[in-house]
């Protein structure tokens, strides 16, 4: 492996690849192609660079690389597009910033979400592409580290956040969390052979997350902006006030705690083979919350949440490739879809990557490292624009809502049945939501579930061949670690909730007595 | 002149009425093939690429079209051919065996071999046996050895249930009388290939192709091949038969075309015939060979002759597990 300075330079030798015309062109076009696919819901970033795949059959192996690197990385950026506007996240990463950045566009503040989102993906990004340019062969080592007991922690860790992701109560969050993880057991288990919970044929491969996120996010809303019916002032459509760049980036700069908390978590989480970018977004937008001294304005509309989840999930960008360029391990479904990619140019991944093919490798990081600063400018550039959806009358929005939503449950495998469990998921989550239970803590669930369920049971067969559970899940300077920071994680929930009870109580009777008006 | 284009349609008519499609006109328009495995997976990869010729004039003069339908290691796809795909030529799927084949076994599922009827396969992809670069066994027969030894201590992972992978393990289990435990996980083979190389598993099973890779990256070591013969990729490598185990071809996984029970027969015959031709096409075995996959075009006949020995096999080795 290379040295660090000797990286420095060498990845700097490879820049004016990215510059040649056609494939700046090809860089271009990857960044606003991947802008709108990925605002686009039931179009995740996996799926979106898996389309593009067959246009590099008939390309050089370094400029199709660059359109897939390019693509890769505004998609997962262009998700927020849809997670703020519409409240669809395009993908599991987008949705802690649904939660925040949706509030601040139905107050008109569309576009400064919009800015912060994109300005916060590009810094995040822009870190987590330099460290896999700089610490490749470190960060190999520690995406290795994480065995099935660590998995299985890193999964419970997550269920700790599932209570304080919901604002109103902490047992409903728990409660909707349970609802998600039973969701995740649908379906049929390939650990262990069984059927699970199968009523009907559309559940035979579970419940895909895509689809769930689309039903659980667009329904309950279409439904009640359906049920504003055509009283007058609930058409009167909110003013979209104009946001000057300069202010945004000025916004930024007072934001730098939670830039810093989503970078960092982003980069360490997204490194991890399987779960990294799936709760990246989450796991920064709850340790924003609990840091943050107004942590009652989280899933309000609060510009830290948004900040916290984009640049963790663009920081992710980066170190998930490492397992793929280094060890030729697929640690992410997109990243599965990028080693097609690369093998169908003949390119194999491998620790001899960077020494065998370096014009392919470099050009690869560099035009990530380009697109990452492209798609902030095109992302910034569109948003003034993108932000009027929010005076589009309520009953026109549904509408659409409800036509993106069905196209996009549809289009994630081409299934009817998908189409099917997404309106009985939303309809329920309606119901729910009436009952004052949210829709993040379930998610949560359903993307945990399966996490920590394989990994305690792959565990758990490892275990029985060697030293036996104890020692495998207890034992180990990373388990420990692990579980200090899950066992620290309740009690911050327990000391919180317990300070803000009252206040919590005094809450939910504003919000009913909101509802009761409205 | 006229009552010629009658007779024709006339002709035409009845042959409609007999459920058959015009040899002439088939295909009209593009042909799906549904891939029971996400986009990016190694069949749908695969797939891709021995179909991009498909639209060439002297192949079907139609473009393939990949539908991918994931989940439950196939079983939502071929679910799905078996009981609501058409049986017109235009809908074909890609087969993986000893997958659906072991599934049907195992039971639940909607399909059995008869349920389908094969076109071409093009590829074959062995089972091989590898442990972490790091690791102390050297040799397929130390490994065992050690299994012998201590029953149960030998971990062994794999891409999951009624795949080649698992029955490679059984297999191995079975010929060696040594037992040991297979680990399947949720990610599919890289999952699996990680656990080896991060050594969470004292081995693994894992595909020739991945493991190739993995083995000039210097990350793991591979210590047999679960087919007849050796390998091209990996001529030093023996196979489990060389080293004294009998492991035959069982869990070799074969890819390739079929459609569905009711396909007219001339329009079987017209794709049985030219399938594997495109399949040889020089773009195709080219991008196949780069990117590390191993080709093996075989025709209908050859394809129904090697499901009807998988099943036997089959049948035989999971009797005992159900």
């Amino acid at each position: 492996m290379v040295s660090g300075v000797g990286v420095a330079v060498e990845f700097v030798q490879y820049f004016g690849g990215v510059f040649e015309p056609i494939s700046f062109l090809l860089l271009l076009g990857g960044t606003i192609g991947g802008l709108i696919l990925g605002a686009t819901p039931g179009l995740s970033p996996t799926m979106a660079v898996a389309l593009l795949i067959p246009f590099t059959f008939q390309l050089a192996p370094t400029q199709g690389l660059i359109l897939l690197g390019a693509a890769y990385t505004s998609t997962v950026a262009g998700g927020a597009v849809s997670a703020i506007l519409l409240k669809i996240p395009g993908a599991p990463a987008n949705i802690a910033t649904a939660l925040d950045g949706h509030e601040m566009a139905r107050r008109g503040e569309g576009a400064r979400a919009l800015h912060l989102s994109f300005m916060a993906s590009g810094i995040g990004g822009v870190t987590g592409v330099l460290l896999l340019i700089f610490l490749t062969p470190v960060l190999a080592q520690w995406a290795l580290a994480f065995g099935p007991p660590h998995l299985f922690w890193m999964a419970i860790l997550g269920v700790t956040v599932i209570g304080s992701l919901d604002s109103n109560s902490f047992v409903k969050g728990l409660l909707s969390g349970c609802l998600g993880l039973w969701l995740s057991m649908i379906g049929y288990d390939d650990i262990q052979g069984a059927q699970r919970f199968i009523f009907h044929d559309a559940l035979t491969g579970g419940v895909n997350i895509i689809t769930a996120l689309i039903g659980i996010f667009a329904i309950p809303q279409v439904i009640n902006m359906f049920a504003k019916g055509r009283v007058h002032r609930a058409i009167d459509a909110v003013a979209v006030d104009r946001q000057p760049i300069s202010s945004s980036a000025a916004e930024l700069t007072t934001h730098t705690k939670p830039l810093a908390i989503g970078t960092l978590v982003g980069s360490v989480i997204g490194l991890i083979p399987g779960v990294g970018g799936q709760i990246a977004g989450l796991l920064a937008y709850d340790q924003t919350k609990k840091f943050s001294r107004n942590n009652e304005s989280f899933g309000k509309g609060e510009p830290a949440g948004v900040i916290a989840a984009e640049s963790a999930n663009n920081a992710m960008v980066g170190p998930s490739l490492v397992p793929l360029l280094t060890l030729s391990i697929p640690g992410s479904p997109t990243a599965a879809v990028l080693l097609g990619g690369l093998l169908i140019h003949g390119i194999f991944p491998g620790s001899d990557l960077f020494e065998n093919h370096p014009d392919v490798a470099w050009t690869f990081i560099n035009s990530m490292l380009i697109g990452q600063v492209l798609m902030v400018f095109f992302g910034i550039w569109v948003a003034s624009y993108a932000a009027r959806v929010a005076r589009i009358p309520s009953s026109i929005m549904a509408a659409a809502v409800l036509v993106l939503a069905l196209f996009g449950a549809y289009s994630v495998q081409q299934s009817m049945g998908d189409v099917h469990v997404m309106v009985v998921l939303g309809i329920a989550m309606y119901v729910l939501e009436k009952f004052g239970f949210s829709a993040a803590p379930l998610v949560l669930g359903l993307i945990l579930g399966p996490i920590a369920e394989a990994n305690f049971i792959q565990g758990s067969m490892i275990a029985a061949a060697v030293d036996g559970p104890w020692d495998y899940f207890f034992t180990g300077s990373l388990n420990i670690a692990l579980i200090t920071l899950v066992v620290a994680s309740i009690l911050w929930s327990f000391f919180t909730s317990g300070r803000a009870a009252p206040v919590v109580g005094e809450r939910s009777e504003r919000a009913k007595s909101a509802e009761e008006v409205s | 002149m006229k009552r010629r284009t009658l007779f024709a349609a006339a002709l035409a008519a009845s042959l409609a009425s007999v459920g058959m499609v015009r040899a002439a006109d088939y295909p009209d328009r593009p042909i799906s093939v549904m891939v029971s495995y996400g986009a990016g997976g190694a069949t749908d990869f695969q797939a891709r690429i021995v179909t991009m010729v498909a639209g060439n004039e002297e192949y079907l003069g139609q473009p393939m079209v990949i539908i991918n339908k994931p989940g439950a290691g196939g079983r939502v796809g071929w679910n799905w051919f078996a009981s609501e795909a058409e049986a017109d030529g235009y809908t074909l799927a890609a087969y993986n065996i000893p997958h659906f084949i072991a599934q049907s076994i195992e039971g639940g599922v909607k399909y059995e071999k008869s349920s389908f009827e094969p076109i071409a396969n093009w590829g074959a992809d062995p089972a091989v046996v590898v442990v972490p670069a790091g690791s102390e066994y050297n040799d397929i027969e130390s490994l065992v050895a050690f299994a012998s030894e201590n029953p149960g201590k030998v971990t062994l992972s794999g891409a999951g249930l009624y795949v080649g992978h698992h029955i490679a393990a059984l297999q191995l289990e079975k010929a060696t009388g040594a037992k040991m435990a297979y680990i399947p996980t949720a990610g599919g083979g890289a999952a699996a290939m990680k656990a080896v190389i991060a050594g969470d598993v004292v081995a693994g099973i894992n595909n020739l192709s991945d493991a190739f890779r993995a083995q000039e990256a210097g990350n793991v070591k591979i210590l047999a091949v679960a087919d007849l013969e050796r390998n091209e990729f990996l001529p030093d490598v023996p196979t489990l038969m060389e080293a004294g185990f009998e492991v035959d071809n069982a869990s070799v996984n074969f890819r390739g075309v079929m459609v569905p029970k009711g396909t007219p027969d001339n329009v079987i015959d017209l794709l049985a015939a030219k399938v594997p031709e495109m399949f040889a096409n020089a773009r195709v075995t080219g991008k196949m060979s780069a990117g590390g996959s191993p080709m093996k075009i075989m025709t209908r006949d050859e394809v129904i002759a090697m499901w009807d020995a998988r099943q036997e096999t089959l049948t035989e080795l999971l009797a005992g597990l159900k």
